[in-house]
């Protein structure tokens, strides 16, 4: 077998030198009736590299890729140019290879990207400190919940219009931690919703969790929800689920968000299916003993050389254990390499034209959508990249389906994300990024007047 | 000994082979092939402002009044190097790093195996890596495939009922199993309030238990490093929710008693959660299914040796048994009448999965890990993965016996080991630690093995080779080990400093944790960061 190294005589021999007549007696300690004579049954014989190679392709087969049709998905989860760099420099194996740093002095490669990663995304949500990664957007977002929870010794939280499954996730760990969470669903209106978020803050409110931009694509008023969370003592947590927006919009840590989350998949990251993505996570620097993850910092070596480690690990569960501020252990790191390189290929001038350009795309597209008898832009002039339309009298589930058909990848359906609310039905949420094209606008536009027709 | 010369030979110098004195200093702090490289920020500071490594399309600007109040006055304060600059950076940092790619890399319980270049080649298909969560299904059923027959795998490798595929990482499986757990026994009307977690567990266990509200308590150990079935059966009671039992455990050894701990936690009406961090040890020779297991998450960035990438992205699927298999969490694969995969994402209708206990994650899980790790069984097939752990098993022993004469290994009687061997610092005089030997085997080039870990053993030492190292490489190992348990027994005190030929000498970690700093500021004065230009400025 091509992984496995030992020959029949290395095995011979080894066995000869531990003292045990064959391989089973090395499983000794396993009860005789638990211990399998032959392979598992029903699956199959190893196979060659070009075997497996032919029944994976197969599979990647029946699925419809966004390079072979017009796409317009988001919705949490974006479709970038990828500079052909990341992913060269992401598969070098000293990058990934490696495990997690434990051991800084040969692990100074791993740590300084790390240093510099933490660096980036604390300067893109305007943040004091940022930590090394988590899972995604989603897990952070219930951590920054319970990070709030344990800063302000309050257990209520209240979330606005954010993405349904950051909600629902955070509505597990509230089922078994016993935390409040009041949800402000959205409307299918140009209203972002401020004010009724603002309406459900209390003095017992830990947190108020705003997306930004919010799941239609619409940006609320930061500041103001800011303002009246500090007002009750509660603390302002924003959700960054499209970080190219920040290359456009004022940094959330400038508008007042204690604890920004996002996920860093736009950047370097790519579509995957959904995973592995890359979790944010900044805050203020007085919060950094409560953060939850790995977290690099700098220091010097024996010598008085600069170098990098990981820290404050006593906030960890490898050290803390029940008292650990989270349980998280593996993270996202080779995401987050993937992100920073990306990052250092834009700057901060390249990623502010990359945020002007998704933003002209997509105000291309609403305006032409707009023209469709049929087809309302909700959110109208209010919107980064991305845009709900309402399909009048329509199923946009349907009508999604029905644009696959016509080998179109044309938007996310409003009742994909919300099966409960049938208010939202006639709801398609449609993303526009630089890799759109005039062309693309055009496909789903004269098909959309079709379906509608 | 020089085993790359065997000869001897080398060229004639003369007088002019004059050696450097080792610390002699270089002009650049460069020396030869050790490269220091400034942060990305500094770079930039030297060059001044105006550069990208991003060409764009000609594409108009806009800006959409009603979200002109929120646009920012300044760009983001972020560098930009040119390409050249940006892979010469991230390829100098790279050669900083030790990896599975260069050697050895023994870490205990975190089975670092070799990742093999197909599974890269297959995850980066089109048709897996450029798809959305989101498409209608129709389009991916593909991908769903891939999920099915992961799934379908997991399933027979550990004969259990059921597979829950989203969980992102080994904690996050654990929160799974345990919130499954919880949730099945909230359905009989059962709220329990503790769960036991042997001291030999890993952090995690007790930091999950405790994250899913239960309290949280040690179960003893034996004297051979096992759980004291015992101590565990008089602590059992209707408050206790169940226990997290890793096997094989932390100590390198399989639990032999785990059917009658399975069988005493049932018949006390609680569940049974394993931590199947060491899977490895046990792949296509064990079925957890077989020794009672209710609960077990399958690391695949270790058993089936999807890259750690420095940390992560991991993958922890959990398998279930039929109690908790009503309990799972949303999202699944489901085939439909017609043959037809679809992803049932909602619980609230009854036709689908009220049970559940929710959604863990955004979107369906770590769909990169599950095409490698399904690309890595079936190059495997069930008779590969059986050879994977005895390779592993194989290897691990043949370590243990082979440094047990000059290392204390504390349960070398205690029958053969699994896929870890675990030494004390009991054999090492005063003085000399645990973190000398691991510090001395970086020079040795070689990364460390897992230490002071697990808590039970004083000083531990956590040696998991894998199947992937050749005899020739645990050799090379061995060696290392023995000259390195022979300097510190002969008080070298060169040991107390090492390494001497890393990129880096002992980092101060204290100083990092009393004055935090976590990002990078620029020094005061002139030397400081170029301010950047304002927005639109180039």
């Amino acid at each position: 077998m091509r992984y496995l190294p030992l020959t029949q005589t290395d095995r011979s021999a080894m066995l000869a030198k531990i003292g045990a007549d064959d391989i089973d007696a090395l499983f000794a300690d396993v009860p005789a009736e638990a211990l399998l004579k032959a392979p598992v049954s029903g699956l199959p014989m190893h196979a060659s590299e070009m075997a497996v190679e032919r029944h994976m392709k197969k599979l990647a087969a029946q699925n419809l890729s966004a390079a072979d049709a017009p796409f317009f998905l988001g919705a949490g989860a974006y479709r970038h140019h990828i500079p052909a760099t990341v992913d060269h420099i992401i598969q070098r194996g000293e990058f990934l290879t490696a495990y997690t740093p434990y051991q800084p002095e040969i692990a100074q490669g791993t740590l300084q990207v790390l240093f510099e990663f933490q660096t980036q995304v604390a300067r893109m949500f305007g943040t004091d400190i940022a930590n090394a990664s988590m899972y995604d957007g989603s897990t952070a977002c219930w951590e920054a919940i319970a990070m709030a929870g344990r800063i302000t010794r309050r257990e209520r939280a209240v979330l606005g219009p954010i993405h349904p499954h950051y909600v629902s996730s955070a509505e597990t760990m509230a089922r078994f931690t016993g935390d409040e969470l009041v949800s402000v669903g959205p409307q299918l209106s140009a209203d972002a919703g401020e004010d009724a978020v603002i309406a459900e803050i209390d003095d017992k409110t830990a947190a108020v969790v705003v997306q930004y931009p919010d799941i239609l694509g619409r940006v609320p008023d930061l500041a103001k929800i800011a303002d009246a969370a500090h007002a009750k003592g509660a603390l302002l947590i924003a959700v960054v689920t499209e970080p190219v927006a920040l290359g456009l919009l004022e940094s959330p840590g400038s508008l007042g968000a204690d604890i920004v989350v996002g996920e860093g998949q736009s950047l370097g990251v790519g579509l995957n299916f959904g995973g592995p993505y890359l979790g944010l996570f900044g805050a203020r620097e007085k919060f950094a003993r409560q953060m939850p993850g790995r977290l690099c910092g700098e220091t010097v070596d024996a010598d008085g050389k600069r170098g990098f480690v990981l820290t404050l690990s006593t906030r960890e569960q490898h050290i803390r254990r029940e008292k650990a501020t989270s349980n998280i252990c593996t993270n996202s790191g080779l995401c987050a390499l993937a992100f920073s390189i990306h990052m250092t290929l834009l700057g901060g001038e390249g990623l502010g034209r990359l945020a002007r350009i998704n933003h002209a795309r997509a105000l291309t597209a609403a305006e032409r959508l707009g023209a469709i008898p049929g087809v309302e832009v909700v959110n109208e002039g209010n919107f980064f990249n991305e845009f709900a339309v309402r399909l009048a009298g329509k199923d946009a589930r349907e009508v999604a389906y029905a644009l696959t058909r016509r080998q179109i990848l044309g938007g996310v359906s409003m009742g994909r994300l919300f099966p409960d609310r049938p208010d939202m039905a006639e709801g398609l949420l449609i993303a526009v990024t630089e890799t759109v094209s005039d062309e693309d606008i055009d496909y789903l536009a004269g098909a959309l007047e079709e379906e509608l027709a | 000994m020089n085993t790359i010369n065997r000869s001897g030979w080398k060229p004639e110098m003369g007088e002019v082979d004059v050696h450097a004195p080792e610390d002699a200093p270089t002009a650049s702090g460069d020396r030869a092939l050790n490269l220091e490289e400034p942060l990305i920020f500094e770079l930039r500071a030297a060059d001044g402002a105006g550069k990208c490594g991003v060409d764009f399309d000609d594409m108009p600007d806009a800006m959409s009044p009603g979200i002109a109040k929120f646009a920012r006055k300044k760009q983001v304060e972020l560098p930009a190097l040119a390409e050249p600059e940006t892979v010469r950076h991230y390829t100098r940092l790279s050669r900083q790093n030790y990896a599975i790619d260069l050697g050895p890399f023994p870490l205990g319980s975190c089975t670092m195996k070799h990742n093999p270049r197909l599974n890269e080649a297959v995850a980066r298909l089109p048709g897996f890596a450029d798809i959305h969560p989101l498409q209608p299904m129709d389009t991916v059923q593909g991908a769903y495939a891939v999920i099915e027959q992961l799934a379908d795998w997991l399933m027979k490798l550990t004969n259990m009922s059921a597979v829950a595929m989203s969980p992102k990482a080994g904690a996050h499986g654990e929160l799974c199993g345990i919130l499954a757990m919880r949730a099945a026994l909230e359905a009989r009307g059962d709220a329990r309030e503790v769960i036991l977690v042997p001291e030999s567990a890993h952090g995690t266990n007790p930091a999950t238990a405790a994250f899913a509200g239960y309290g949280v308590e040690n179960i003893p150990a034996t004297k051979d490093g096992r759980v004291d079935l015992e101590a565990l059966k008089a602590r059992l009671g209707p408050d206790v929710a169940g226990v997290m039992i890793t096997n094989p455990n932390t100590c390198g050894l399989f639990e032999r008693d785990m059917k009658a701990i399975s069988d005493a936690v049932h018949a006390a009406g609680g569940l049974v959660y394993c931590d199947g961090a060491n899977f490895n040890a046990i792949v296509g020779k064990v079925r957890p299914g077989d020794l009672g297991v209710d609960a077990m998450h399958i690391n695949l960035h270790k058993t089936f040796s999807t890259p750690h990438g420095g940390g992560g992205p991991g993958s922890g699927p959990v398998v279930l048994s039929a109690a908790l298999a009503p309990f799972a969490p949303i999202p699944f694969v489901r085939r439909d009448d017609k043959g037809r995969l679809r992803m049932v994402e909602e619980r609230q209708r009854p036709d689908q999965a009220p049970q559940s206990f929710g959604r863990m994650a955004a979107f369906h899980g770590q769909m990169g890990m599950f095409t490698r790790a399904l690309t890595y069984m079936l190059s495997h097939g069930a008779d590969g993965l059986r050879q994977v752990a005895e390779d592993a098993v194989l290897n691990a022993n043949y370590i243990l016996r082979s440094l047990e004469d000059v290392l204390d290994a504390p349960y070398a009687d205690a029958g053969p080991c699994m896929h870890e061997a675990l030494f004390s610092d009991d054999d090492l005089p005063e003085g000399m630690t645990t973190l000398d030997i691991a510090k001395g085997l970086i020079d040795e080039g070689f990364h460390p093995m897992t230490v002071y870990f697990p808590l039970v053993v004083h000083g531990a030492m956590l040696v998991e080779p894998t199947e992937t190292e050749s005899k020739a490489g645990l050799d090379r190992f061995i060696n290392s080990m023995r000259s390195l348990a022979e300097r510190a027994k002969a008080g070298d005190q060169s040991l107390k400093s090492a390494p001497h030929f890393a990129p880096r000498r002992r980092m101060d970690e204290a100083r990092a944790a009393r004055k935090p700093v976590l990002t990078w500021k620029a020094p005061p004065g002139p030397a400081g960061e170029p301010a950047l230009c304002e927005l639109g400025g180039s």
